[in-house]
């Protein structure tokens, strides 16, 4: 793996909000067909990092690099011509509109004379459903009358339909029942074996478990550690997320406190 | 309505949540298959019953055209600005300067017509009121951005930035001329304020309707045949049918409204003696037909419609009002699309200020005094939600006229200006009282 180029590569990244540092010199970085969990506790810098790559907060400093060439992402404007989509854990949906318009969102199709395409926007939408959500229903009403899985659904066919290279998954499982959540689990790995770079951001570290080629740990705005999933045990990757030690760090009583 | 739609097998597309399937009603369901927006159609039905409930009280005479033709009229500028205000407050963002806008405008353009451009161009020259109307528009557009830009990208709510925009510009117009009324403004210019002379005649008036009717036949068929092409579900035939029958009949009926009145007789003599005309014993019937200001609110109400549903940015100040945050997710430049919405308003005040000027044949102080509230009203009766995100232009200027129904009827029957206050007042908390309920039970 270290010979190849890496899809996306973040270096010494910060973020303040005003006095905190939320992310701060934190590098990461992710090959093409690999999924690299990021975990850690609440506020320990995770969303912010994403929010980096997606554009929708832009970093003090550092750099990212695309296919090895560095990159400016400001505004998710950025983001999108380089193939990198997010799905939020809000979904960032806008609840008025129908499922099409908000799959299409800030990308429509058009007409030849200018005007919006609806009925082309339904069409690639009920074919992007047919592989998300086949029970999907509901193509001509507001978002907001559809259930938790189909509004997902709706987030995940907005992130994929343009052919993303690089996706953040913000704990695209949180609000999702275990049907709902076992469907999003096998289309993380699909995607995945279509050559898609995924980063996975969960409270879940099982979900991570499943799922994750690599992870990495925040802690307080920094990089703990990032390991291969089968050289670590979920204990270890806990202890990380706890105590904010590497686990050749940490003493065996420690590591028993974690249980207690 | 019942027979018809039991006489259909099931109009129940797969898109239609199941939960509201089981409770609605067979009456209902034929409307769902004719897929008509039933709150317009509530305000059709609204706007008609006032007509009606003042023609019965006046022994028919609030339903004689001259009344529905003034009526119509003075709808104009009110429902002109209600269609740009749904898109702001769509949008989350609200406009009370429109009033004062309209007043500088106008105020602007009357002494442009009256005093600046003769001078440059010479009194009656043919270009005199397109010159005026472009000035008119770019003037609303220039202040409108100035506004929607310290909106926009200074982050400065709208609601204080267009109050300052009310004292200014009213304090503009005033400043103009030191509160001098402008009078008159150019011949051409003034059929813009309709009237019999500013009409555009019967023969006219029956083109307009047909060729209106012949573009609703060709807008349903092409919609059926674009949904056919993608193999969605299409309405039944009859609905297809029953649409296109009653909107034709609606257009040609409006037409028939506007051609039943007449040139009053002092006119036609006049225009009879200035063209050398003998007018025969039982007197010349000239009919008016549409009112130019008419025409344009019309074309105004496409238009809009047209940017509000059909182009980008319609979508996306839809997707704003929705969830700004995801709007600007999404890769929507938000900053931008607030700001041509102010523009977009400020030119519909320029137009607005265009026609209230040529109505009044020149500008006073208080030209636009108070639009503000009338607009905002007319949107929100129209079924716009101030807490954004939803609302229709035909709605708006549906709103418009149904406001302005009532005020003209109860003027018409003798109530003073503060009884009518009263009950525009009360008809305007009642109508949004009535929706928020209707909403609320519909989640």
């Amino acid at each position: 793996m270290t010979d190849r180029i890496p899809l996306v590569e973040m270096r010494n990244i910060r973020v303040a909000f005003g006095g905190v540092q939320a992310v701060d010199d934190v590098s990461i970085d992710l090959y093409a067909g690999e999924v690299m969990g990021v975990v850690g506790g609440n506020g320990a810098g995770k969303s912010t990092l994403m929010k980096a790559l997606s554009g929708a907060h832009k970093a003090d400093s550092g750099e990212i690099l695309i296919d090895g060439k560095p990159v400016t992402i400001a505004t998710p404007r950025d983001a999108k011509p380089l193939g990198i989509e997010t799905i939020y854990q809000t979904l960032a949906l806008a609840e008025n509109i129908d499922a099409p318009s908000n799959v299409f969102l800030g990308r429509e199709l058009m007409t030849s004379w200018g005007t919006l395409d609806d009925s082309a926007m339904e069409d690639a939408t009920r074919k992007v459903m047919k592989r998300l959500n086949p029970n999907f229903a509901g193509f001509k009403q507001p978002v907001q009358s559809l259930s938790g899985g189909q509004r997902q659904a709706v987030a995940i066919a907005r992130a994929i339909h343009f052919n993303a290279r690089v996706l953040i998954m913000d704990e695209p499982t949180a609000a999702l029942g275990p049907a709902e959540t076992t469907q999003v689990r096998d289309l993380i790995r699909q995607l995945k074996s279509e050559g898609i770079g995924i980063f996975l951001v969960s409270h879940d570290i099982h979900d991570v478990f499943d799922l994750a080629d690599r992870i990495s740990v925040m802690y307080h705005g920094k990089i703990v550690g990032t390991v291969n999933k089968n050289e670590v045990t979920t204990d270890q990757v806990l202890g990380m997320i706890i105590l904010g030690k590497k686990p050749t760090e940490m003493t065996q009583t420690e590591l028993a406190q974690l249980h207690g | 309505m019942t027979d018809v739609s039991s006489a259909v097998p099931t109009t129940d597309s797969p898109d239609t949540p199941p939960a509201q399937v089981q409770v609605v009603a067979a009456p209902a369901r034929g409307l769902r298959a004719l897929e008509i927006d039933l709150r317009l159609f509530g305000m059709v039905v609204a706007l008609a019953a006032i007509l009606i409930g003042f023609g019965i009280v006046t022994e028919g005479r609030f339903i004689q055209p001259v009344n529905i033709v003034n009526l119509a009229v003075q709808s104009v500028s009110v429902a002109i600005i209600a269609t740009g205000m749904t898109m702001i407050i769509i949008s989350r963002n609200i406009d009370l300067s429109v009033g004062s806008l309209v007043g500088v405008v106008g105020m602007t353009m009357a002494v442009l017509m009256t005093r600046t451009l003769p001078n440059l161009i010479g009194f009656d020259h043919p270009a005199m009121w397109i010159i005026s109307l472009a000035i008119a528009l770019a003037l609303g557009g220039l202040m409108g951005g100035l506004q929607g830009s310290v909106i926009a990208y200074l982050g400065v709510p709208s609601f204080i930035v267009t109050l300052g925009g009310l004292l200014i510009f009213r304090g503009v117009t005033w400043a103009i001329t030191r509160g001098v009324t402008i009078s008159p403004v150019d011949p051409t210019f003034r059929l813009l304020g309709g009237g019999p002379r500013g009409s555009i005649g019967g023969t006219a008036s029956w083109v307009v309707g047909g060729t209106f009717c012949l573009a609703i036949v060709g807008l349903l068929t092409s919609g059926r045949r674009q949904r056919r092409r993608f193999g969605f579900p299409v309405r039944p035939m009859w609905a297809e049918v029953l649409v296109g029958t009653v909107g034709c009949a609606l257009v040609l009926s409006v037409v028939w409204v506007f051609n039943s009145y007449l040139w009053p007789e002092g006119l036609v003599r006049q225009y009879a003696e200035a063209n050398d005309i003998v007018v025969p014993e039982e007197g010349l019937r000239i009919e008016a037909g549409v009112p130019w200001p008419v025409l344009v609110l019309i074309a105004v109400t496409i238009g809009m419609n047209f940017i509000a549903t059909r182009r980008r940015f319609g979508r996306y100040v839809f997707a704003i009002g929705g969830n700004p945050e995801a709007a600007e997710l999404g890769g929507i430049n938000t900053r931008w699309t607030i700001m041509k919405n102010y523009i977009l308003i400020g030119m519909l005040c320029g137009l607005s200020a265009s026609i209230a000027a040529a109505r009044l044949d020149g500008a006073t102080l208080d030209l636009g005094q108070g639009y503000e509230l009338y607009v905002i009203a007319a949107s929100v009766v129209g079924g716009t939600s101030l807490a954004g995100g939803i609302g229709t232009i035909p709605g708006a200027v549906l709103g418009a006229f149904v406001m302005s129904a009532l005020s003209y009827g109860l003027s018409f029957i003798g109530l003073q200006s503060p009884i009518q206050d009263i009950v525009a007042g009360t008809v305007l908390v009642i109508a949004v009282g009535l929706d928020t309920y209707n909403r609320r039970r519909a989640r």
